[in-house]
């Protein structure tokens, strides 16, 4: 799967959309194909704060749970409700699957990559 | 450079390179580099519960005892009844030290009337290979071979499981009962055919040489392939197990634990005068055990796991052993030890996920048993 290059990667394997003010959050093909068949997902409430690198919620696939790390620094403005009827689409489609929406306050976490640095990373 | 030495180290299988060939994902698990999923632990999840699925289980060991003592030897270093064991015949049993805990469970084969082979679990392999020949000199004359590396072991698991494999072997497999085995060819390969699993579901595990387990394996899912007949991985294995609630060593049974408070009473040969561990067997089924492995369904959102504290109005009074979100009850599962007096069904607990504590109700085991047609 190709990575689009309207975004910008972690090396924690998210993405991270930013419109304005406003990033959307999710995680790259890469972490769903690592973590396997994705059964739940559970995110921070609106109104939290977050910060960048530290958790904004958990996923847990059939086999394993894993964090996610906040991008950037801010506040959960919107969190994706479908997610917890389909947790699957995470992994059906997660380009095109936010997690949550962040106001974000401060900078950016050091070191987002661009497409071609992530995929480099990858390989 | 570390990941190189750790990769060499790992044994690979004789269907090693046939699961990468095949895009299956490899994990090390207990010593072995294994495919943890092909399609992925759902899908094949429900293939094995709905169809059929095939698995590389030949990471397991098998030991063989034989000669003048060779019952006398089992009957003592196994705790089930091996005495009632026909030829033919297989029987879940369990190796334990003398204070009654697990050195393992395994699969006791009668291949003959002074001869047996125990089917023990990867991780436990080398020590129950070295347990069970020390035991064995201790009560006469017997010889202890691990023989695992003559064989490779494949099972298929699932409703399909019999119309797959017939076409493939001139043994009548319908005659063959649960729990039984018998000797034919499986694709011109000569197999041990065993109508044993882990999956919940009716099946067979096949012992066949390893130069020819390409060769069955290939067959079985081509001869599957039009009744939806997958590989699988260790992922689905686990799952699969968890919903049948058997046990998984190192999870939910260890050297800590008995099969009284595993709830496997039923394999412990009470009759039997004496075996490794008896005298505190009878002792605690005699007094009760503190703990029972009990089942659990989540009843919050949160999913219980390997490790997480068990409380109940607030005190922790046990520890999940095993946990997942099913694929085919499509609930939050898992199995506990916990106090006898909050093991009865519907009485509710709190299981700790990750510092927060979510509610869960107190089920029979197993979760899953399947339909048994006439």
């Amino acid at each position: 799967m190709a990575y689009p290059n309207d975004r910008k990667y972690t090396k924690d394997h998210e993405w991270v959309r930013l419109s304005g003010d406003t990033a959307e959050v999710g995680i790259t093909d890469y972490a769903q194909q690592q973590l396997g068949d994705v059964v739940f997902v559970d995110l921070q409430a609106v109104g939290t704060a977050v910060t960048a690198g530290t958790p904004f919620g958990t996923i847990e696939s059939v086999k394993a749970v894993s964090e996610l790390f906040a991008p950037l620094s801010g506040e959960i403005v919107a969190v994706n409700d479908r997610l917890a009827q389909a947790p699957e689409d995470v992994n059906t489609r997660p380009h095109e699957t936010w997690m949550v929406k962040i106001h974000v306050a401060g900078g950016a976490a050091d070191g987002l990559l661009d497409s071609a640095q992530y995929e480099a990373l990858l390989t | 450079m570390s990941d190189t030495a750790a990769t060499a180290a790992l044994k690979l299988t004789p269907l090693h390179a046939r699961h990468v060939a095949s895009g299956a994902r490899m994990v090390p698990y207990a010593g072995w580099e294994m495919p943890v999923e092909y399609s992925g632990i759902t899908a094949e999840h429900l293939a094995v519960r709905t169809r059929a699925g095939v698995f590389d289980v030949s990471h397991m060991g098998e030991i063989e005892i034989a000669g003048k003592d060779a019952v006398k030897a089992v009957q003592h270093l196994t705790c089930n009844d091996a005495g009632k064991l026909k030829m033919g015949q297989a029987q879940y049993s369990a190796l334990l030290t003398p204070e009654g805990t697990f050195v393992d469970d395994v699969l006791v084969y009668r291949l003959g009337p002074n001869h047996f082979m125990i089917v023990v679990n990867a991780a436990n392999a080398a020590r129950a290979a070295d347990w069970i020949t020390a035991q064995a000199k201790a009560t006469g004359d017997a010889a202890v071979v691990d023989s695992s590396a003559r064989y490779a072991l494949i099972a298929i698991q699932g409703p399909a499981a019999l119309d797959t494999v017939q076409p493939l072997t001139g043994a009548d497999l319908a005659s063959v009962r649960p729990y039984w085995f018998t000797y034919g060819e499986v694709s011109q390969a000569r197999a041990l055919i065993s109508r044993t699993g882990y999956t919940g579901e009716d099946g067979f595990e096949i012992f066949v040489p390893p130069n020819m387990a390409d060769r069955v394996w290939q067959s079985l899912l081509q001869a599957g392939h039009a009744a939806g007949v997958v590989p699988c991985g260790l992922g689905a294995r686990d799952t699969l197990r968890l919903e049948a609630a058997m046990r998984l060593y190192g999870n939910d049974i260890d050297d800590t634990t008995t099969p009284v408070e595993a709830g496997l009473s039923g394999i412990v040969g009470w009759n039997k005068p004496t075996f490794v561990g008896a005298e505190r067997l009878r002792a605690q089924k005699a007094s009760g055990p503190e703990r029972v492995l009990a089942g659990l369904e989540m009843l919050d959102r949160g999913i219980a796991r390997h490790g997480y504290p068990v409380l109940k109005d607030g005190a922790r009074v046990g520890t999940v052993t095993s946990g997942t979100q099913t694929p085919f009850l499509k609930k939050a599962i898992a199995m506990a030890y916990l106090p006898p007096s909050l093991a009865t069904p519907g009485t509710r607990v709190d299981v700790d996920v990750r510092g927060r504590a979510s509610a869960a109700t107190v089920v029979p085991l197993p979760f899953y048993k399947r339909p048994r047609t006439v």
